[in-house]
């Protein structure tokens, strides 16, 4: 059941695609083929993969629970917000914040996963700033 | 001769303290990536990219870097396999064979030191093999015009599901996914947005690196955390080690063995789309079928050698078709080509004579990397093994920070950071459907030059798309890349179900 619902997402996606190749503005200096002709093609070797993975699905793969559908999001959340807190309180923080979570979440201890997070934060700031000089993101502090 | 001289020229190039330095950590790197589950090749390097991309490292350099890693991986690869019956990697996976089994048998040491002399074997033979092989390779290629390039193209995507690929569709869907990917920006050739819907950010298109280290460093992430594998499993398992020295008539009795398979795992890195795992895969049944007399499966030196030599070996052949003909025949290599186009290199016939300082450099330097590896990996494997200790739950947050911090470096943009986070949580989903990820980056790598080759063609022969198919070498291109696709699915759900069994077999020991 999986596959044929991805199938039908893929062949919906490739009908997406195609519209938005045709809206595609075209310039009155262009070669022989143009910009849309690819794309389209492309477009229908999508249709037509996701129609033969729709007819003849693989077995069923194993979905998570409910819960830890939600663990994958969360994480996804906190990057998330990991890449909108970067350039505000600067990296050695947001990184610390980031780290922890992740560590948390993959089974350590409340300390452990703290530990981990300054760890992995200030090696990454020794290692990558104070010792090769790649640029970081700067904080209000200044780093 | 010829090829001789470059090589010394080469060696000249690779001889530099920096560079030294650079393989020397390339090497550890890979060995530790390699050794740790949930690290391969493509992950390791493709985490590497930005770093040393972002350190202003040259083209030489990064080059050294990033292939010693990608060496290195293939020997730390069997680290776990025979220690714990986990393979570190995926070609490392018939290493567990006869590799475990030994390790009960109280011979692992035996057995890391002879898998070490058999990666060696193979990495070394097959890195001459490159040297004299892409050179024909070149000769070839330099026939080639647009319509031969866009033939190539589309033999490299419909390959490189390849024999062991499950589901053809889907590789295909993959390989789309890629090119529609890549039309996102502004159009080369004529200057119109295309799938832009008007945001500034993606006029210059998505950066094949933010979707690499997305859907290979990220994804991983998010696999972890779906089954909340947060402790090493080497954390309940007592390692012991025993003597590093394998006697010399198991050195003997392996030889045969360790050259056959180097040359089936050559072979088998050369096509397009097999790869190092169908290297190792095939390396083990040969000599299984050549000389098992009952052993195999139970500790048999010679089924370690031959999977590693093979895997090795396929390694050094899969950098033939990348680097003569700008066309990978697998993920890993996929991600070396990413490496080459974000200095912008291009790979293929003319690197050859544009750019020699760069191949023979780099080849010079694999074979330094090949002594440092084996130095490295017999006399300090204690040091690796330990490594394996190291739980998920502090190498997995390492992991995600440093893929952040990589691609921040790059851009310092906090819009390519999120499009990565969205690559992580699509790679998470297309790998429970079991779609190949590797089409994917080959599409965003090679779609834009995948069009502008169909496009120059067309435009040069007055808007005729019959010149696509009017030459004998575009048809025998074609001709090889239809045959690569359907004759997996006749072919490949055999193989796939053996390879399935044997591993099996191993596991209910």
């Amino acid at each position: 059941m999986s596959d044929r619902i991805f199938g039908v997402v893929g062949l919906l996606l490739a009908a997406f695609y195609i519209w938005a190749a045709l809206i595609i503005e075209e310039s009155f200096l262009s070669d022989a083929v143009g910009p849309k002709a690819f794309p389209i093609i492309i477009a229908c070797v999508l249709a037509l993969a996701s129609i033969v993975i729709a007819l003849k699905p693989d077995p069923e793969p194993v979905w998570p629970s409910l819960g830890r559908l939600a663990e994958i999001l969360a994480a996804a959340v906190v990057m998330f917000l990991y890449s909108m807190l970067l350039p505000e309180i600067g990296f050695i923080f947001a990184t610390i914040f980031a780290a922890s979570y992740l560590a948390w979440r993959l089974g350590s201890t409340f300390i452990g996963s703290v530990l981990t997070g300054v760890g992995t934060s200030v090696g990454i700031y020794v290692i990558f700033h104070l010792v090769l000089g790649l640029s970081l993101a700067r904080g209000p502090f200044g780093f | 001769m010829e090829t001789l001289s470059s090589l010394a020229d080469g060696f000249a190039i690779a001889i530099t303290w920096q560079n030294m330095l650079l393989a020397l950590l390339g090497c550890f790197l890979g060995t530790v990536m390699g050794a740790l589950p949930g690290l391969g090749p493509s992950n390791g390097v493709a985490i590497l990219i930005p770093l040393a991309f972002t350190l202003g490292l040259g083209a030489t350099p990064s080059l050294i870097l990033l292939t010693s890693v990608y060496y290195g991986a293939m020997y730390g690869g069997r680290i776990s396999s025979i220690l714990l019956n986990i393979p570190g990697d995926e070609p490392a996976m018939m290493t567990c064979l006869d590799g475990y089994p030994m390790a009960q048998k109280g011979q692992a040491g035996e057995a890391l030191a002879i898998s070490g002399i058999a990666s060696f074997v193979g990495s070394f033979f097959a890195t001459w093999g490159l040297i004299f092989l892409a050179p024909q390779l070149v000769k070839i290629a330099l026939l080639f015009g647009p319509a031969e390039y866009f033939a190539l193209f589309a033999l490299a995507f419909a390959t490189l599901g390849g024999v062991s690929s499950t589901n053809q569709a889907k590789s295909a869907f993959a390989a789309a996914l890629g090119l529609g990917l890549a039309m996102i920006g502004v159009d080369t050739q004529t200057g119109v947005p295309r799938f832009t819907f008007g945001e500034v950010h993606l006029y210059d298109g998505l950066d094949f690196l933010v979707a690499i280290v997305g859907l290979f460093a990220l994804s991983e992430v998010f696999i972890f955390l779906e089954h909340r594998h947060g402790n090493a499993d080497a954390a309940d398992k007592k390692i012991t080690i025993g003597r590093l020295t394998p006697p010399m008539s198991m050195i003997k009795q392996c030889t045969p063995t360790m050259l056959r398979s180097t040359f089936l795992g050559f072979l088998a890195g050369v096509l397009p789309g097999a790869g190092a795992s169908l290297g190792s895969f095939i390396s083990y049944s040969m000599e299984k079928k050549l000389v098992d007399k009952g052993t195999f499966g139970k500790g048999d030196p010679r089924g370690v050698a031959a999977p590693e030599a093979g895997n090795n070996a396929a390694a050094g052949g899969a950098l033939v078709p990348m680097l003569a003909l700008g066309v990978p025949g697998s993920g890993t290599t996929a991600v070396l080509l990413a490496v080459l186009l974000s200095l912008n290199i291009t790979p293929g016939p003319l690197l050859f004579t544009q750019n020699p300082d760069v191949v023979w450099g780099l080849i010079a330097a694999l074979f330094i990397a090949n002594f440092m590896l084996l130095a490295m990996n017999i006399p300090m494997v204690g040091l690796f093994t330990r490594i394996l200790m190291v739980p998920p739950k502090v190498l997995m947050p390492v992991v995600a920070m440093v893929s952040f911090v990589g691609i921040y470096g790059i851009s310092g943009s906090t819009f390519d950071l999120q499009v990565m986070i969205g690559f992580g949580l699509l790679g998470w989903v297309l790998r429970k459907f079991d779609v190949p990820l590797v089409p994917i980056i080959l599409g965003t790598l090679l779609g834009n030059a995948m069009e502008s080759n169909m496009r120059r063609a067309i435009t040069i022969d007055d808007g005729n798309w019959g010149t696509l198919v009017d030459s004998p070498l575009a048809l025998g291109l074609w001709a090889i890349a239809i045959i690569g696709f359907i004759l997996p699915v006749l072919v490949g759900k055999m193989i796939k179900s053996k390879m399935r069994r044997d591993d099996e077999s191993s596991l209910s020991d």
